[in-house]
C-alpha cells in the first residue's frame, strides 16, 4: 500500500512539472505514468475519466489525479495524487519566486521553452493516436471523431459542448 | 515576496482567501484559461486584491511555468497576500471543490452506472470526442506556437524520435527544450 501511494506521489509529480501552458500538455505525460508505466488503467478508461474531469469544475489534471488516484488506492490514494500535481506548483512558487521570475524573462529561458513546446505538441499528437485506437474503433466512431475534429478545429466552443455532442451521438449510434 | 505588499491596507485572513478561492475552483468548468474571467470578477474587480497590472504580470509567469493555469495563479496571489503560508492555503482552496467533487464521482458514482447500457453508450460516443479535443489541442497549440520553419522541424524531429524509440515523453520535452536553446533562437513566444 505504502509502495502504491509513493508512486501515486512521484507519478503525479512529474506530470505537474512538466505541464507547461496547462490545458491538455498532461495527457501525454499521464499516458506514459499511468496507462504504460504502472498499468493503472486502460486506455479508454483514461479517456472516460478525462471525459468526467472536462464536465466537472477545476483543472483537468487535478480531476484526472483525484480520480485516479481513487481508482487505484482509495482515499489515501486520491491524497496522495492530488498533493503530486500540485506539489511542483507549490515548491516553485514559494521556494524560488524571486529566481524564476529573472530565468523566465532570460532569453535563453524563451528559447528553450520553444522548444519544448514544438516537443509538446508531437506529443500530443502522437497521444492523440495512440489513445484513439482505444475509442475509434469502427464506422460510427470514426465518423463521430471526424465531426468533432472538424467541428473544434474550425470553431471556438467550449470542450464542454463537445463532449455533450459526443454522449448523444453515442446513444444513438452505440451498435446495441 | 513578502507579506503585505498587497494594495490593501488591512492584511487579509488565511481563512477569507481559502474561501475565496474555494469559490474560484468552484465556478471555473473546463480548467485552463476559463479560470481568468472567475478571477478578475472576484480578486481584482471585486475583491481589488491586486490590481490589474499585477494580474497581468502574474499571467506572464503562469503561462511559462509547469502546473495548471489556476493554481499558479492562485498561488501567486495567496503569496503577494499573506506570503508561503499565503500561498499555500490559495492553492489549498482553489483545488478543494474539484478534489471533494471528483472523490464523490469516483467513490459513489462511478461504481453505480458503470455497468449500464446506456452510459457505456455515452462512453461509446464520448471517447472519440475527447480524442478529438487532444488532437485539436495539438492543432490550435501549433497554430500559435509553431511560427518558423524551425520550430516546425523540431516538432516533426522529435514526433520521429517519440514514435521510433517510445522513449519517456519527459525526455522529448527535455531533449525539445535543449536543441529549441540552438535551434529556436530569436523566434517570439
Amino acid at each position: 500500500m505504502e509502495s502504491i501511494l509513493l508512486s501515486l506521489f512521484l507519478s503525479f509529480f512529474r506530470i505537474g512539472l512538466f505541464t507547461i501552458g496547462g490545458g491538455y500538455a498532461m495527457i501525454p505525460l499521464m499516458e506514459a505514468e499511468v496507462i504504460k508505466g504502472h498499468g493503472w488503467m486502460s486506455s479508454s478508461e483514461f479517456l472516460d475519466i478525462i471525459a468526467v474531469a472536462e464536465m466537472t469544475p477545476g483543472p483537468v489534471s487535478v480531476n484526472a489525479a483525484t480520480f485516479i488516484g481513487y481508482t487505484t488506492a482509495g482515499v489515501p490514494g486520491s491524497v496522495f495524487a492530488t498533493l503530486g500535481v500540485i506539489s511542483p506548483s507549490l515548491i516553485l512558487l514559494l521556494a524560488l519566486s524571486r529566481i524564476l521570475i529573472k530565468v523566465i524573462q532570460s532569453p535563453q529561458a524563451g528559447n528553450f521553452i520553444n522548444g519544448l513546446r514544438s516537443g509538446l505538441i508531437a506529443l500530443i499528437l502522437l497521444a492523440s493516436f495512440t489513445l484513439g485506437q482505444s475509442a475509434v474503433i469502427d464506422l460510427s466512431s470514426t465518423l463521430i471523431f471526424i465531426a468533432l475534429f472538424a467541428a473544434s478545429v474550425l470553431t471556438r466552443i467550449s470542450p464542454l459542448y463537445f463532449i455533450a455532442a459526443g454522449a448523444v451521438l453515442g446513444l444513438f449510434l452505440f451498435p446495441y | 515576496m513578502k507579506p503585505g505588499k498587497a494594495e490593501g491596507k488591512n492584511e487579509v485572513s488565511l481563512w477569507v482567501i481559502l474561501l475565496t478561492f474555494f469559490k474560484v475552483g468552484a465556478f471555473t468548468f473546463g480548467g485552463g484559461y476559463a479560470i481568468l474571467p472567475v478571477i478578475q470578477q472576484e480578486i481584482v474587480n471585486k475583491k481589488k486584491w491586486i490590481s490589474h497590472e499585477v494580474f497581468s504580470d502574474i499571467l506572464i509567469i503562469t503561462q511559462s511555468m509547469p502546473g495548471q493555469l489556476a493554481l499558479n495563479s492562485a498561488i501567486q496571489i495567496g503569496i503577494r497576500l499573506r506570503g508561503n503560508p499565503g500561498g499555500i492555503i490559495a492553492a489549498l482552496g482553489v483545488t478543494m471543490p474539484s478534489f471533494i467533487i471528483l472523490l464523490s464521482i469516483a467513490a459513489y458514482l462511478y461504481p453505480l452506472i458503470r455497468d449500464n447500457l446506456y452510459v457505456e453508450a455515452i462512453f461509446y460516443g464520448v471517447r472519440p470526442a475527447v480524442v478529438a479535443l487532444i488532437a485539436t489541442a495539438a492543432v490550435k497549440m501549433g497554430r500559435s506556437i509553431l511560427h518558423g520553419l524551425n520550430g516546425i522541424i523540431l516538432c516533426a524531429v522529435l514526433l520521429l524520435a517519440a514514435i521510433i524509440t517510445g522513449i519517456h515523453p519527459i525526455l522529448i520535452l527535455l531533449a525539445g527544450g535543449l536543441l529549441g536553446l540552438v535551434f529556436c533562437k530569436g523566434d517570439n513566444r
